[in-house]
């Protein structure tokens, strides 16, 4: 086996494995992609929305899941399990187990006919048990890969010599009953965990009834009867009867922060989730009325806050706070439940609704104690993978990485951000190995075809049976052949199957074609493919064009074979009318500048520049101030038994040390041009102005902390902030008897109305370390929620177990500090005691939120990337592309993109080193085929087009003639949309693959005849 | 449900010499192209009257192509794109809810009925809204009628 390998095996296939899979195999490191169940997606392929923007889960996830069954660099391995990972990073040994799925994959073609007879019902995993599959199935409608598989339990066939449909029926004679298991060796470099989560079984909450009570659901199932594509197609209603509820009750934290299920973590993402589903089902069914009962409203994330705001108040959402619900019962006729809850501080109160979701917490995935035995990782109280503050995607054992819910629950962003920093770790391993793809693909030869009259071969698909048996196809074939240029076509039992990707080939040699169109099924799952069959065959790719006559026609239409067929022809003839003006197009190809530039030297920055200098990649790193290091210069109270300021100071030392960073201290970006792999950049320094070339940039500028203009601070030294305790308790400073922390300050107001996130953990962190110092001092906090999620909730109890004692104030009574005499004295009106409380303490402590740097908006203007509501930078997609901005080549850490703690801004860190080693790891780029063109005969430069581009692909230049401009497109920017083509006022532009021609042409045929 | 089952639900042909409209749809590949494909995949049925143009997006769809379709004889063209705030290219929905707005004044203009275009949201887990765009809007069209232009 060879010691040199480019490899990394990735365990788990949801969102957090395709994303680690995903960004190694594009900085060129082959990945193998194991997961245990027949396809891939995970836990958000099951999900109808997202938060906080409400995306439909599988539109965003889909194509991600598609991306990486295609990719070249992938190995998709399905139905696996790891057994053993023996030696050491850089070259271990991986044993797999490939179960049988007793269906070939390379012939299975996803027609659904074997499920169709399959007489074997068995209660379905995606739909949560609440809808059947068969014994022969695909996970979901979207499944990818969309392979069918047998489960063995409960086949007739394997269980009992009887049945056999699926073999019978199947078409393509994929079905091979007499596969075994397989063990398998794998040579890898590295290793990156992402078996995702388990949610908590609710049957252990015995008080709750679920299981006995129909219409107590979990979160998870209330997630599926929301979905479109769920047991009740999108319409809320509940199980019992089938009859849409009015009355909605969520429970939080069930099997969360609670210590009598052994659970007594925060699931960090519960109380946005259910906010989300209150707001989808209220929207589904108007006059629903959904009531949250909680503890701690936990909306620490990026605009959260805003959204738990317009939950309340633009959808009425009714909030509950207080302790955790008691009891739910069920009326025995009515099925109507009735939930017993504590109000005020020792009456109970009850209150009745038709439905009752559970938001049930996360747990460590059932297979955690065998990774754990079988990889030598550890794992940490909670049963979760072991990591620590400083090595947040790091497992125990060196060269084995971690991300998503494996290592803590946590939401989607945080998935995907950690997601790209564990390919950057694990890319460490293997740099020395990268492949080109240009190895893996091998290009042949294009034949020239232009001026070539075009010569049309068409392949219609009869899918099995799927589109033959209500499409007539023989007579669509026959009718084709009549079309003008169709110089050939043929019907396929299969079109997509392996040998008639060599017919194809074969038929373009004989009948010399030059356009080839193939009539089955979607373009969205087939196009590639066939692409890359005409273009093994000498034929440019984009000489190809789809009818889609199965899923949106032959399965539409299935009891009007005629006008089926007739709607056949017709698509038919609209692809062959598009594909007689179609052009080869020619992705060109752009070099690379095999450098980044991250702008800030903080936490983020740091950990960015060393992740790409450890790839061997050249770092230039422009800092403002004449100090590295950022705020975590300011924090000294230990974390697992180091400070932050020693952490830091350490990172600065590797930095200093490293060969492969240049340090440009005091100095600014001044400006930014060209684009993804070449830019330029002119950095102000010291020196005078420097010009940069560099492949991505890197945005990691941090924040600024808010200096209170309340509560005296400033005025009397006894008023200090949360750092400037640190800083007190650090240096021996600390002497105060009655210390009050006052949480939110400048966070969750009119001014700043977000969360800032890790205020209240720094409080109880720092409150902690006073009460093990100086047991004898009292500590009060004062706050409108605690939100210390994940395992930040022990810190919670443990300094509730200290005595810190906790006065919770509502939205708009901040708490009033005076003095008198010498003394302070604070009033705060308790909710819980509903009276006011006086405090006197001798000192006061500020938890001060963060501020986003004022000058960001200047940055952003120089990079095009745009600021966020609140003034931090957004990021490309709030779920999926926490690291990147909209404009390619720039990404962004940190606390630029929103407050979060030391092991998020490290995991965020390395993951925009990920991404931006995704660009500059390549020899060059590839342009999009597609993209816009100009007719610089007929462009006036009018400039229509320019602000139009979401991408600023365009720019309106002089023509050297003068007064006469016009648009140019860059074509490293285009993404392919046509948005600029439709504006043009001229006609000047066109989009390649979509020409204005081509669209007509197929309008036309669409409407053959013209007016009648 | 089985496809038999399936088949129960689905529209009676329409009768002879009744008015069969003719309908372009222009879906965006991202979303309602899925939409539309979804709608296959879970075999919902529906009028077979409709041709699908598919562009990358949305905002691809010129609005030469709704004068050419409407010219040619099309009695209603359906636009469909992904739900605001999810276009895969940022923002191309909100450029094509804009134009279909000021072309349907257009047509007005024109003395053509304003409802034989319309835009529509579909989402790539949206097969069943997909059925009910295309079933409604077939229904609106055989109100309104026959494409003044073929009448001729």
């Amino acid at each position: 086996m060879s010691e040199k390998t480019g490899s990394v095996l990735v365990v788990g296939g949801g969102i957090a494995g395709v994303q680690t899979s995903l960004d190694l195999a594009e900085s060129g490191f082959k990945v193998y992609l194991v997961e245990r169940k027949p396809s891939i997606g995970g836990v958000m392929a099951q999900l109808d929305k997202t938060f906080p923007t409400n995306d439909c889960s599988m539109c965003i996830l889909s194509p991600k899941l598609v991306e990486a069954a295609r990719h070249p660099m992938i190995s998709m391995l399905t139905l696996s399990e790891v057994m053993a990972v023996e030696g050491e990073a850089g070259n271990f040994t991986v044993t797999l187990k490939k179960h049988p799925r007793y269906v070939r994959e390379d012939r299975c073609v996803g027609c659904g006919l074997c499920a169709e007879k399959c007489p074997s019902k068995v209660s379905s995993e995606y739909e949560v048990g609440m809808s059947q599959r068969k014994a022969i199935y695909v996970p979901y409608a979207q499944a990818v890969p969309m392979k069918y598989a047998i489960d063995a339990d409960r086949c007739l066939w394997l269980t009992k010599q009887r049945c056999g449909n699926c073999k019978k029926v199947c078409p393509a004679d994929a079905i091979d009953y007499e596969q075994k298991e397989v063990i398998e060796k794998l040579n890898v470099g590295a290793v990156v965990l992402t078996p995702g989560f388990q949610v908590f079984d609710a049957t252990r909450k015995r008080e709750y009834g679920y299981g006995d009570f129909k219409n107590v659901v979990t979160s998870l199932e209330f997630e599926r009867i929301l979905s479109a594509t769920g047991p009740y197609q999108g319409h809320v209603v509940r199980p019992s009867d089938h009859k849409t509820p009015k009355k909605v009750a969520f429970i939080q934290c069930v099997g969360s922060r609670d210590e009598k299920v052994g659970n007594p973590y925060c699931s960090s993402v519960c109380c946005m989730y259910a906010l989300k589903q209150a707001i989808i089902a209220q929207e589904h069914t108007h006059g629903l009325e959904p009531t949250i009962f909680f503890m701690d409203i936990r909306a620490f994330g990026k605009e959260f806050e805003d959204y738990r705001a317009r939950a309340e108040n633009e959808y009425g959402i009714k909030m509950y706070r207080g302790s955790r619900v008691a009891s739910v019962d069920e009326n025995p006729e009515s099925k109507d439940l009735t939930l017993r809850f504590s109000s005020g501080a020792s009456e109970v109160s009850s209150a009745d609704f038709d439905l009752v979701v559970l938001s049930v917490g996360l747990e460590a995935p059932a297979s955690a104690k065998e990774l754990s035995d079988r990889l030598g990782i550890k794992l940490n109280e909670f049963g979760f993978c072991h990591t620590g503050v400083y090595t947040p995607l790091e497992t125990s054992r060196k060269g084995i990485y971690v991300s998503g819910a494996f290592s803590s629950p946590k939401d989607i962003p945080t998935t995907v951000a950690e997601a790209s920093g564990a390919a950057s770790k694990a890319g460490a391993h293997v740099f020395m190995n990268r492949i080109s793809i240009d190895d893996v693909i091998k290009d042949v030869p294009e034949d020239d075809v232009k001026g070539q009259e075009p010569r049309i071969g068409a392949f219609i698909c009869d899918c099995g049976i799927n589109i033959k048996g209500t499409v007539d196809v023989p007579s669509v074939v026959e009718y084709v052949k009549t079309l003008p240029n169709v110089v050939y076509a043929e019907e396929n039992k299969y079109t997509c199957s392996a040998d008639t990707q060599e017919l194809i080939k074969k038929k373009i040699k004989e009948h010399k074609l030059n356009r080839v169109v193939v009539a089955s099924c979607t373009p969205r799952t087939h196009e590639a493919l066939f692409q890359s069959t005409i273009k093994e065959a000498g034929l440019n790719m984009f000489l190809f064009e789809m009818a889609n006559i199965r899923d949106q026609c032959s399965w539409i239409h299935m009891n009007e074979p005629e006008k089926a067929t007739a709607k056949a022809k017709d698509l038919v003839r609209m692809a062959v009318a598009k594909s007689r003006f179609l052009e080869p197009l020619s992705k060109s190809r752009l070099g690379v500048t095999p450098s980044a530039i991250v702008v800030g030297g903080g936490l983020a920055g740091l950990t960015a520049a060393l992740d790409m200098a450890q790839q061997d990649f050249h770092v230039d790193l422009v800092e403002r101030t004449g100090e590295l290091g950022g705020r975590l210069n300011k924090l000294f109270t230990p974390e697992e038994g180091k400070s932050p300021k020693d952490y830091i100071k350490g990172l600065i030392a590797q930095v200093k040390a490293s060969d492969k960073i240049t340090l440009m201290m005091n100095s600014e970006i001044e400006d930014v041009a060209g684009f993804v792999g070449n830019y330029k950049v002119k950095v102000k320094t010291p020196e005078g102005t420097k010009e940069l070339d560099t492949g991505a940039i890197v945005v990691a500028v941090g924040s600024e902390e808010y200096v209170p203009k309340e509560y005296m601070y400033g005025q009397d030294k006894n008023v200090v902030t949360m750092n400037e305790l640190e800083d007190k308790l650090a240096h021996g400073h600390f002497s105060s008897k009655k210390v009050v922390m006052v949480q939110c300050v400048g966070s969750r107001n009119k001014e700043a109305p977000y969360c800032s996130r890790v205020c209240c953990s720094k409080a109880l962190k720092n409150a902690i370390e006073i009460k093990k110092k100086h047991p004898e001092t009292e500590v009060y906090i004062l706050h409108k929620d605690i939100r210390s999620y994940g395992f930040r909730e022990a810190l919670y109890r443990q300094a509730g177990e200290l005595g810190v004692k906790f006065v919770r104030f509502d939205e708009g009574k901040d708490p009033v500090l005076g003095k008198v005499g010498e003394h302070f004295e604070v009033i705060v009106e308790d909710t819980v005691l509903g009276s006011p409380l006086l405090l006197r303490p001798d000192l006061v402590v500020l938890s001060t939120g963060t501020r986003p740097n004022p000058d960001n908006e200047h940055l952003a203007k120089l990079l095009k990337v745009p600021l966020s509501k609140d003034g931090f930078f957004l990021e490309a997609h709030m779920k999926l592309r926490p690291n990147d901005f909209a404009t390619n080549g720039v990404f962004l850490a940190g606390i630029a993109h929103w407050p979060k703690f030391i092991d998020e801004t490290i995991a965020q860190a390395s993951g925009a080193a990920a991404r931006a080693m995704t660009i500059i790891s390549k020899e060059f780029l590839e342009t999009q085929g597609i993209i816009a063109a100009v007719n610089d005969d007929v462009c006036d430069g009018c400039g229509v087009c320019e602000p139009v581009c979401e991408y600023r692909a365009i720019t309106i230049v002089g023509t050297g003639v003068p007064d006469k401009l016009k648009a140019v497109i860059n074509e490293g920017l285009c993404m392919g949309c046509g948005t600029c083509v439709a504006a043009c006022p001229s006609g000047a532009l066109e989009q390649k693959g979509f020409k204005t021609s081509q669209i007509l042409a197929q309008i036309d045929a669409a409407l053959e005849g013209g007016a009648k | 449900m089985s496809s038999q089952q399936m088949a129960q639900a689905e529209p009676k042909p329409a009768e002879a010499g009744q008015f069969e409209p003719r309908i372009l749809v222009f879906c965006c590949n991202w979303c309602s192209y899925a939409g539309a494909d979804l709608a296959g995949v879970s075999r919902l049925q529906m009028p077979t009257n409709f041709r699908v143009i598919r562009t990358m997006c949305s905002a691809r769809v010129d609005p030469e192509f709704v004068l050419r379709a409407f010219a040619s004889g099309a009695d209603g063209v359906l636009v469909l794109g992904c739900h605001p705030a999810d276009c895969h290219y940022i923002g191309g929905n909100y450029r094509t809810r804009r134009r279909i707005a000021l072309l349907r004044v257009l047509l007005e203009q024109y003395g053509f009925n304003p409802d034989r275009l319309k835009l529509e949201w579909v989402s790539a887990s949206e097969g069943q809204k997909f059925q009910k765009t295309i079933k409604e809007f077939d229904a609106m069209i055989r109100d309104i009628g026959v494409n003044p232009i073929n009448e001729e």
